[in-house]
């Protein structure tokens, strides 16, 4: 059996009277593509936001490549988030930096002695690897969404991380651009070997994506299995629902 | 840092509580600047873009309100002083009031409408477009990077700033001078010199320096702490302009009576 990498277990999170997640039991294993399904407001990026340590579970037990995320000390926190990327769903680029410095701000704050040529290098061959090698000086306004979605692939890879967190990484683009965006995911697991988390409300991006589905409902994982084993025949009605809506069926 | 979930009730009133814990808020971010200004890594790089973009950036407003604050102060205290004769104390009049108040608050109110406001703007738009989040959990400290850098341009930058103010509208006094009592550049920086000490300068200088401070500590503490989206960046940027024109006037006078109480020892 693969190497655990992620296991959470009855994790509680609430904000003032709203209670977002409610025991909540999950594991991520090595190499895999796990997508995390649910409607908008059900708690599904509270989810990767505990697990980079940028929100705080109220109870239950996050633990990542080992360690309990809500025990780590700063260092320890910025230690274990070196090995977790996390593309955000705005793309989150830095406004007033061009790519080139996008992409080498993680890297000279957290590689030193790195040279001139060895950072252009490795620039380079990544946004080689999303797709975009003439974009190294433009700036985030002169990219397009999906352009954007990229370097913020790119640049949260720069670092070599294990385990990949894509929070929606197809909302707000047209479907062809989705299909490049799924297919960028699938190809960041093959060549870099990274486990990763698809947060998505879209039923093709998980098809395509994921070899695990989950389902979030009302603060809980109502469904886990593989496409096949949660959509097309679903007896909870929620997601069916949730399945019909993607894929209308005559 | 991990946010943590506030579900308390409010001990008096929930305005009451909020201004409180507001304060508390506030205090935190200023002791967390103190504690992280002095430790590694330094980003002296980010710190001398900023300086540039603070000062560099502000001297064509700083210099043309300089410039129309001693040609209009002149001109309306000549009148006054003409009535008894002593229009020959223009300079002095001018030169105390430039160094030891005009010139520090002219300074630090333009600052905050301008470098204020576009430091609560940025930082605030980079809070709602989750930058600050991609900093995190790229390892890296996003308070120093934003904020300490930012905060010591403004302390570094607006002392500066305001000795060349001085300098400004020093010009645009003489210059009224000059056309009016036909006095020599010499005799007018003469009488300049002589009506002001060194206690002027240097209050005046370490009061620009807590001006900064508080310019740029109110900025990045609103922007930091901005919410609600794009309505929630407008409205950081414009208590932080509020706040810090408000703080500047009670630390006018707060070291107005240090200063004073000095002088007479």
């Amino acid at each position: 059996m693969a190497e655990k990498v992620v296991e959470i277990r009855d994790l509680y999170k609430s904000f003032g009277d709203l209670h977002v997640l409610k025991g909540v039991d999950l594991d991520l294993f090595r190499e895999e593509n796990l997508v995390v399904l649910g409607r908008s407001g059900t708690g599904k990026s509270v989810l990767i936001k505990i697990m980079v340590g940028l929100l705080k579970q109220d109870k239950g037990q996050m633990n990542v490549l080992g360690k309990e995320v809500s025990q780590l000390a700063t260092k320890e926190l910025n230690e274990l988030r070196l090995k977790i990327g996390f593309s955000f769903q705005n793309s989150a680029l830095y406004d007033s930096m061009t790519v080139r410095e996008n992409m080498e701000f993680p890297l000279v704050r957290n590689i030193k002695n790195l040279t001139k040529k060895e950072i252009t290098m490795r620039i380079e061959e990544l946004l080689d690897a999303v797709g975009l090698p003439n974009t190294i000086n433009q700036m985030p306004s002169e990219l397009s969404g999906g352009q954007k979605k990229r370097i913020g692939v790119a640049r949260t890879l720069i670092l070599n991380p294990e385990i990949m967190l894509y929070d929606e990484p197809t909302a707000g683009l047209d479907p062809i651009t989705c299909v490049d965006i799924n297919n960028l995911i699938n190809e960041v697991r093959e060549r870099y070997k990274t486990t990763s988390i698809v947060i998505t409300h879209d039923l093709t991006c998980a098809k395509m994506t994921g070899d695990r589905m989950a389902v979030l409902l009302d603060g809980q994982f109502s469904s886990i299995g593989t496409f096949e084993e949660v959509f097309p025949h679903a007896e909870d009605k929620r997601v069916k629902s949730f399945y019909d809506y993607n894929f209308i069926e005559s | 840092m991990a946010e943590e979930s506030d579900d308390r009730k409010p001990l008096l009133s929930k305005k009451i509580d909020k201004f409180f814990t507001g304060l508390a808020d506030a205090w935190n971010f200023v002791r967390r600047f103190w504690k992280e200004v002095f430790l590694p890594p330094y980003e002296f790089k980010e710190v001398i873009h900023q300086c540039y973009r603070i000062g560099v950036e502000s001297l064509p407003l700083i210099s043309l309100t300089g410039f129309i604050v001693g040609i209009v102060f002149t001109n309306q205290s000549r009148p006054s002083l003409s009535e008894f004769g002593a229009t020959s104390w223009l300079p002095s009049l001018i030169s105390i009031a430039v160094v030891r108040a005009m010139g520090p608050l002219v300074t630090a109110l333009i600052a905050a409408g301008k470098v204020g406001s576009s430091i609560g703007a940025e930082i605030g738009s980079m809070k709602v477009t989750e930058q600050i989040d991609a900093m995190e959990v790229s390892a890296t400290n996003p308070f120093k990077f934003l904020v300490v850098t930012r905060v010591l341009a403004t302390t570094f930058m607006i002392p500066i700033l305001v000795l060349y103010t001085d300098f400004v509208a020093l010009m645009g006094s003489f210059l009224n001078v000059n056309s009016n009592e036909l006095v020599s550049l010499s005799t007018f920086f003469f009488q300049v010199f002589e009506s002001i000490s060194f206690l002027d300068i240097w209050s005046s200088v370490l009061k620009s320096l807590l001006f900064g401070f508080t310019i740029g500590i109110v900025g990045c503490y609103k922007g930091y702490h901005s919410s609600k989206g794009t309505e929630g960046v407008g409205r950081a940027a414009n208590s932080a302009v509020v706040i810090s024109m408000f703080l500047i006037f009670i630390e006018e006078l707060l070291v107005l009576q240090v200063v004073n109480a000095i002088r007479t020892f």
